[in-house]
């Protein structure tokens, strides 16, 4: 039992890794547009899809794998492009749909999105069948590292995860956009007051938003194998418990709670059974909420 | 003729109408406050002249500009800011943040003017990378007015620049209400502290119910008996 510990570490790891991608979306959209976005788990899912789209599109163009990975270099300009066209596609369901609820009260942006997240769902359904779509056939041999066994794949997501975290961090800190997003998030009456065009800071919150999110899903087909249209639901809980843990609203409390949400997860596997997955998210997300439920990072 | 001027102003919220025909002007470089009674419509006029609300009569005009009804994002545009009364700093952002943010819409070349915010409030430099939730009120008020001077404006507008802070900052914000106006900038206010507000100002303006009740310099204000009895105290 103990001794699976470790294994189960690598594995938290890589799933928190997703997790977090989803999750920092999710909080900037609850920070600056102030509802929870039921979609969210579903702009994950279309992100994979269009990830795996490109990645059919560029093969041919770029064959090969490189050394121990699963992938090729196709890989590089199929989620570029798919981080993008995620991007567009969130901007105009916001044109499309919350656009016209700016001013309306949170739950009513909230059920918008339980409708965006049904529409998004189907699309993808209709699209792409409900059959499982694979990114890749390829069987890795797992590199052992002290009795652990880790794939070069895990390590690679683990890596971009923390790199687009890192950019995240940048964005939010050093650049023009990124701080008028966090003013936003403070006061969004003084930044309109300020001069601050709130509907270009919209815009590119969900762009980075839904980047993240079509980067998560993609790193979650690598790690699967394969992606279902149900991916994006079934995270969604995760997200939310990520979200919570780390405090709504907070940046890297959603990364701290995405990382920690994964580790729980699977090392629960160590004592119970794998099928109670979403009922740890689901435990530590109550318990989160009766104890602490401005989260880790929260302030008020 | 005046730099900012609203003229015959009706205005309030949601159908009820709070200003009945409210003017008031301001010269380039004047210092100019209004006083009055809880409920007089004071705030509700500086809303008004920004574009956070729309009035149901009467014009709003910034030099040779119309700018009756218009958003407060284009009145920024032609050199008019606004401090509200409360929430008027973003507290997760540092105080330089703060600043830049008040020079959002230029692109670039803002180390001149924050250097300018800074000669104003010399205390706001020292704490440019603090985070504005964790100073004082007193301080507060300076980054509020600083963001709202970073774009060089020729009117600043504050709401109860005052308002909840202890005597001896009303004392220290007061002075940097003068020193703003020093530097040129025309400043209309609307105060609660009316004894001290009026000492330093050029003109003052009563308002009550809605109405201008009375307008004067500040000295002829500050030594009107019928003022004295209703709003100084005796």
């Amino acid at each position: 039992m103990w001794e699976r510990i470790p294994q189960l570490i690598v594995y938290g790891l890589v799933s928190g890794s997703v997790i977090t991608l989803g999750a920092v979306g999710l909080s900037l959209t609850y920070s600056i547009l102030r509802f929870s976005n039921f979609a969210h788990g579903d702009l994950m899912t279309s992100g994979a899809y269009l990830g795996l789209g490109f990645l059919v599109l560029f093969s041919p163009l770029l064959p090969g794998r490189f050394g121990p990975l699963s992938f090729g270099p196709a890989l590089i300009p199929a989620v570029l492009c798919a981080m993008a066209a995620n991007a567009a596609l969130a901007i105009g369901i916001d044109r499309l749909v919350y656009r016209h609820l700016r001013r309306a009260k949170a739950v009513l942006l909230l059920m918008a999105s339980v409708g965006v997240a049904f529409v998004l769902r189907n699309l993808i359904l209709f699209s792409a069948e409900a059959d499982p779509l694979y990114f890749s056939h390829h069987i890795q041999r797992a590199l052992r590292i002290g009795g652990v066994r880790v794939k070069a794949d895990q390590l690679f997501i683990l890596g971009v995860a923390v790199l687009a975290v890192l950019f995240l961090h940048v964005l939010l800190r050093y650049t023009k956009t990124g701080k008028a997003m966090r003013a936003m998030a403070d006061n969004p009456e003084l930044a309109q007051v300020s001069g601050i065009n709130t509907e270009r800071v919209v815009a590119w919150t969900w762009a980075v938003g839904a980047a993240l999110a079509a980067l998560g899903g993609i790193l979650s087909g690598i790690e699967n194998k394969l992606v279902t249209p149900e991916l994006g639901w079934q995270t969604l809980l995760p997200l939310f418990a990520a979200v919570i843990l780390g405090g709504i609203g907070s940046p890297y409390g959603a990364m701290l709670g995405g990382m920690t949400i994964g580790l729980a997860e699977e090392v629960s596997t160590a004592f119970i059974s794998t099928a109670y997955k979403p009922a740890v998210a689901f435990g530590i997300l109550v318990l989160m909420l009766l104890v602490r439920p401005q989260g880790l990072l929260g302030r008020r | 003729m005046p730099l900012l001027e609203a003229r015959e102003i009706h205005s309030g919220y949601g159908g009820m109408e709070v200003l009945h025909g409210v003017s008031v002007t301001l010269a380039a470089g004047e210092l100019v406050t209004i006083i009055g009674p809880n409920g007089a419509g004071k705030s509700t006029l500086l809303k008004t002249m920004f574009g956070l609300l729309t009035p149901t009569q009467g014009t709003v005009s910034l030099g040779e500009e119309d700018i009756t009804g218009a958003p407060p994002h284009r009145i920024v545009r032609h050199g008019m800011c606004y401090v509200p009364q409360v929430d008027n700093v973003f507290p997760s952002l540092t105080v330089e943040e703060n600043l830049q943010m008040g020079a959002f819409i230029l692109r670039g070349g803002i180390e001149a003017r924050l250097a300018r915010v800074y000669e104003l409030f010399p205390v706001l430099k020292d704490r440019r990378r603090q985070r504005v939730g964790k100073m004082s009120g007193g301080e507060r008020q300076m980054v509020a007015m600083g963001r709202a001077l970073m774009l060089d404006p020729q009117v600043l507008l504050l709401d109860e620049p005052t308002a909840a802070l202890a005597p001896n900052l009303v004392e220290q914000v007061f002075q940097s209400i003068q020193a703003i106006v020093g530097s040129g900038v025309g400043v209309l206010m609307v105060e609660q502290n009316a004894r001290q507000s009026l000492a330093i100002a050029d003109r003052g303006y009563v308002l009550v119910d809605g109405r201008n009740r009375r307008e004067g310099s500040g000295q002829e204000l500050l030594a009107d008996e019928e003022i004295g009895r209703l709003f100084l105290g005796g």
